[in-house]
């Protein structure tokens, strides 16, 4: 079966996001005052085949462990449907 | 005539300044590409600054599978000395040679200019030349350098001495923010437990020639060398494991 997967790589909370505190400053700049803090990840879309969509899920767990995501700064969610 | 192998991925543009700067201090010095798988007959290997891939997905995240890290990691794990430049200290790091990650500069700028560094472990396949404590300049250029390692991991690196390079202020009233890039400790190099692996942001190649007006980064280039004369990696502890994340 083919799984279309969802990733979406966000900076470590707690850790200093300047590209997010950028956009804070210019969507404030632009008159949305009501913006509170902003963070900019990256989101990563997918196509694989599996068997079901626990292997899928754990194959693009293990991609996100060794490439999609740095484990030292980033954290990811994964989000699987059936194509 | 020790061999140095630089090696060279789609986007390095360090990889001149890096040869010349090899060549001109004793090392038979050439390069090689990211698609081979040997690194012929190398003692000593560089991977120098640039942009390798584009810095797609992140800097160093895929010079990383290059067919010719997995003979650079070999390389390593024998002990043989191995210094990232800039984009290749992001590889080293990215490869889990070296601790830690370079994340965007804090103050969101490409930062390009000399900063003053000291050099804080002399223990180093790289720094031995070197007097501890010595104050150099050094030209940096990055957007991604500031060092980032979970609490532990820096708490172990300054425990163990494995801060290499530290940026510093010129002097004590000097008007100049000295960390050009806001990394943790103010760390500017660090290296493996050994001292056979070391990764720096600042870019000796662009410090070692009287005509570019700066030659603290002529050490760097001098240092393997002298401990190559003495017997390459002979008198280094065995490195304690490839993976250093």
């Amino acid at each position: 079966m083919t799984f279309r997967v969802h990733v979406r790589v966000m900076p470590r909370t707690g850790l200093l996001d300047p590209q997010g505190q950028a956009v804070e400053h210019a969507l404030t700049a632009l008159g949305f005052e009501e913006t509170g803090e902003v963070r900019v990840g990256r989101a990563i879309e997918l196509d694989l085949e599996a068997a079901s969509r626990d292997e899928a899920e754990a194959r693009a767990r293990l991609m996100c462990d060794k490439l999609l995501a740095n484990p030292v700064t980033e954290d990811y969610l994964v989000n699987v449907e059936e194509d | 005539m020790p061999r140095v192998a630089v090696v060279r991925f789609p986007g390095s543009n360090c990889d001149f300044d890096t040869l010349s700067a090899a060549s001109r201090y004793g090392a038979e010095a050439y390069f090689v590409w990211h698609r081979d798988r040997d690194l012929r007959g190398a003692d000593i290997v560089i991977l120098p600054g640039g942009f390798s891939y584009g810095d797609y997905l992140r800097s160093g995240a895929i010079a990383r599978f290059s067919p010719i890290m997995q003979a650079v990691q070999r390389h390593a794990a024998d002990g043989g000395p191995l210094l990232g430049i800039c984009n290749g200290f992001q590889i080293l790091c990215e490869a889990q040679l070296l601790p830690g990650a370079l994340m965007r500069n804090a103050a969101l700028s490409f930062v390009s200019k000399p900063v003053d560094v000291t050099v804080e472990q002399t223990d180093t396949a790289f720094t031995c030349d070197y007097e501890p404590g010595a104050r150099l300049r050094l030209p940096v250029a990055h957007g991604e350098g500031r060092f980032t390692a979970a609490p532990d991991t820096l708490r172990m690196l300054e425990a163990e001495g494995r801060v290499v390079l530290r940026y510093v202020a010129a002097t004590e009233r000097s008007p100049f923010q000295p960390n050009p890039n806001g990394s943790a400790n103010h760390i500017a190099g660090i290296c493996n437990a050994s001292g056979n692996i070391v990764g720096i942001m600042p870019h000796p190649e662009r410090a070692a020639d009287r005509l570019l007006g700066l030659t603290g980064g002529v050490a760097f280039f001098t240092s393997p060398i002298s401990s190559y004369q003495v017997g390459p990696a002979s008198g280094q502890p065995p490195p304690s494991g490839v993976s250093d994340r």
